[in-house]
């Protein structure tokens, strides 16, 4: 409690840690759900992982670091066995959703553009942040859908957060692991050790072949590891720090379209296969490749969009 | 041998490689490059623990869920579909172009319709093959099969590079968090920002490369009809 009523915190770290405790409580009520559900296979080991994570989310500023650090390796014990289920899901019919558009109508864009519209409000008019914007843009959108109709209670959000986040499932976790990967190679001495390594083939000091070299490196580690958030912690530890921002590069410029190169090596891969496979077989396609070779164009497009960019506003 | 301390990355690449489960992967990846590089079991713990809660702001998808499904309850899928019904003189180039449009602004706000299985199978394929037989043709398979790609290709295209536009987003944040351990702090609203030129470049170049091949196909395939198509 101190915390809330102590003055050495701004007023917008507090409603981002009210905002931490509100989705702490959702995954302890998806952990509550999952765990009373008949439907579920696994109810103790869902009920294990959503818990745990909903403790650390909610309370983890209270907690000492190390102990979070063992909440959280348990927690991805039941994830990693494959243990982690959705137990029944209440998804709205076709007809259902049909009544309500004719109901509601066009309106129903208004409280979905609302939070991307708070997030910006609050980040440019206000110092609480663009996250508490986000979070005040939940709050009056879901205020406008109950004004929509009535039928929208507090319990059909939370319901209807907990099917969306069992159905998302663990994975939903990995882009916090990744960043503490990061954290992990960081204090390791990773960054050094693989500057060493590509100082070989990179010229000392020219940065626009670290780019160059930053951006593609981007592109084949995510088309090998089929996901832009892993290799953004490997590469930008390892080449994007020693070879681009060492050298003044700007951090801000650099690092979001390094995450973006990464993107152009995700529509090129078999491995993203959530993106260009299972398409495939939505669609009822013949060529298995038929979604990312009409990638290729435009991924490579892109890519040299991207380096030029980095190169010319660096 | 420094280059021991790599172990972790080798492990990362050859572990998403062989489609071991993600989360052992990262896990089995931290542990390795905590012992090698002197952290100690209690060095990762607290290493882990102190990153994840700082990084909490990436689960803010938790707080959104709070109304993603509701709105989807509400119709929201179906509004979109009914917003993209209204394209005039439809080519199947022309819907995957304005949805491209489309995807690409909602997903700027963080608003999905559903991606591939909620919305480009029920309400752009089809419309695709509307837009064919308006002509007075029999889709032909192989169009068919091209207009498939090519819709998920935009879907693709407008989502990543458009969906880190959202002030707040898992990616920026990872980048934020990323910069952070390096030693650079930088805002949320700036990251955003300079995804701006590749949000648009990335929208037109999906619309102007599905377009020309769109109507190379469509002269391929019902060039036995005589009508000019020189709309786009």
């Amino acid at each position: 409690m101190s915390f809330f009523t102590s003055a050495d915190f701004t007023l917008g770290q507090k409603l981002l840690e009210v905002i931490f405790i509100i989705m702490g409580l959702v995954t302890l009520y998806t952990a509550f759900k999952n765990f009373r559900d008949k439907n579920n296979d696994e109810p103790l080991a869902t009920a294990l992982f959503w818990g745990l994570l909903g403790i650390v989310l909610a309370f983890g500023r209270w907690i000492p670091d190390k102990v979070n650090g063992l909440i959280i390796i348990l927690m991805t014990i039941p994830a990693i066995l494959g243990k982690v289920k959705a137990g029944t899901v209440e998804k709205p019919t076709e007809l259902q959703m049909e009544e309500r558009f004719q109901k509601i109508g066009m309106k129903i864009f208004i409280p979905a553009l609302t939070m991307g519209l708070f997030a910006i409000i609050f980040a440019i008019f206000t110092d609480l942040g663009a996250l508490v914007g986000i979070g005040v843009g939940v709050l009056v959108s879901m205020i406008l859908l109950m004004v929509y109709d009535r039928r929208n209670t507090p319990t059909v959000f939370l319901n209807d957060s907990e099917r969306m986040l069992s159905m998302v499932g663990p994975l939903s976790m990995l882009p916090m692991l990744l960043a503490s990967l990061g954290a992990v190679f960081n204090a390791a001495g990773v960054g050094e050790v693989t500057a060493q390594l590509f100082s070989y083939v990179i010229p000392e000091g020219n940065v626009n072949v670290g780019i160059i070299a930053y951006a593609l490196a981007m592109m084949f580690f995510t088309m090998i590891m089929g996901n832009a958030f892993a290799a953004i912690t490997v590469v930008t530890v390892g080449i994007g720090a020693p070879f681009v921002l060492e050298y003044g590069a700007d951090p801000v410029l650099i690092g979001m379209i390094g995450l973006t190169c990464g993107y152009c090596g995700t529509l090129l891969t078999p491995m993203a296969a959530n993106f260009n496979i299972v398409p495939v077989a939505m669609l009822e396609m013949d060529d298995r490749m038929g979604v990312i070779k009409n990638q290729v164009v435009p991924a490579l497009c892109l890519i040299v969009f991207q380096i030029v960019y980095m190169i010319l506003f660096k | 041998m420094e280059w021991i301390r790599l172990i972790g990355i080798m492990i990362v690449i050859v572990g998403f490689a062989m489609k071991l489960d993600s989360i052992l992967i990262v896990l089995l990846a931290m542990i390795a490059t905590a012992l090698v590089g002197g952290l100690g079991i209690g060095g990762l713990l607290e290493t882990l623990g102190s990153s994840f809660v700082a990084n909490r702001s990436m689960a803010i998808f938790i707080l959104i869920m709070l109304v993603t499904g509701t709105l989807e309850r509400n119709g929201l899928v179906q509004a979109a579909g009914s917003l993209i019904s209204r394209v005039k003189g439809a080519t199947p180039g022309k819907v995957i172009g304005i949805y491209g449009v489309m995807r690409g602004f909602f997903a700027a706000f963080n608003v999905s319709f559903g991606g591939v299985a909620g919305f480009v199978r029920p309400i752009i394929i089809p419309m695709s093959i509307g837009a064919v037989e308006s002509k007075g043709a029999e889709m032909h398979p192989e169009h068919l099969e091209q207009v498939k790609g090519m819709a998920s290709g935009m879907e693709n295209v407008a989502w990543f590079f458009c969906q880190v536009l959202f002030v707040g987003g898992a990616g920026a944040i990872l980048v934020q968090s990323t910069l952070a351990d390096l030693g650079y702090d930088v805002e949320l609203l700036a990251l955003a920002q300079k995804a701006i030129p590749v949000g648009i470049f990335a929208i037109i170049v999906g619309i102007v490369y599905y377009n020309w091949r769109d109507r190379r196909l469509m002269k391929r395939y019902y060039s036995n009809l005589k009508d000019k198509k020189g709309d786009a």
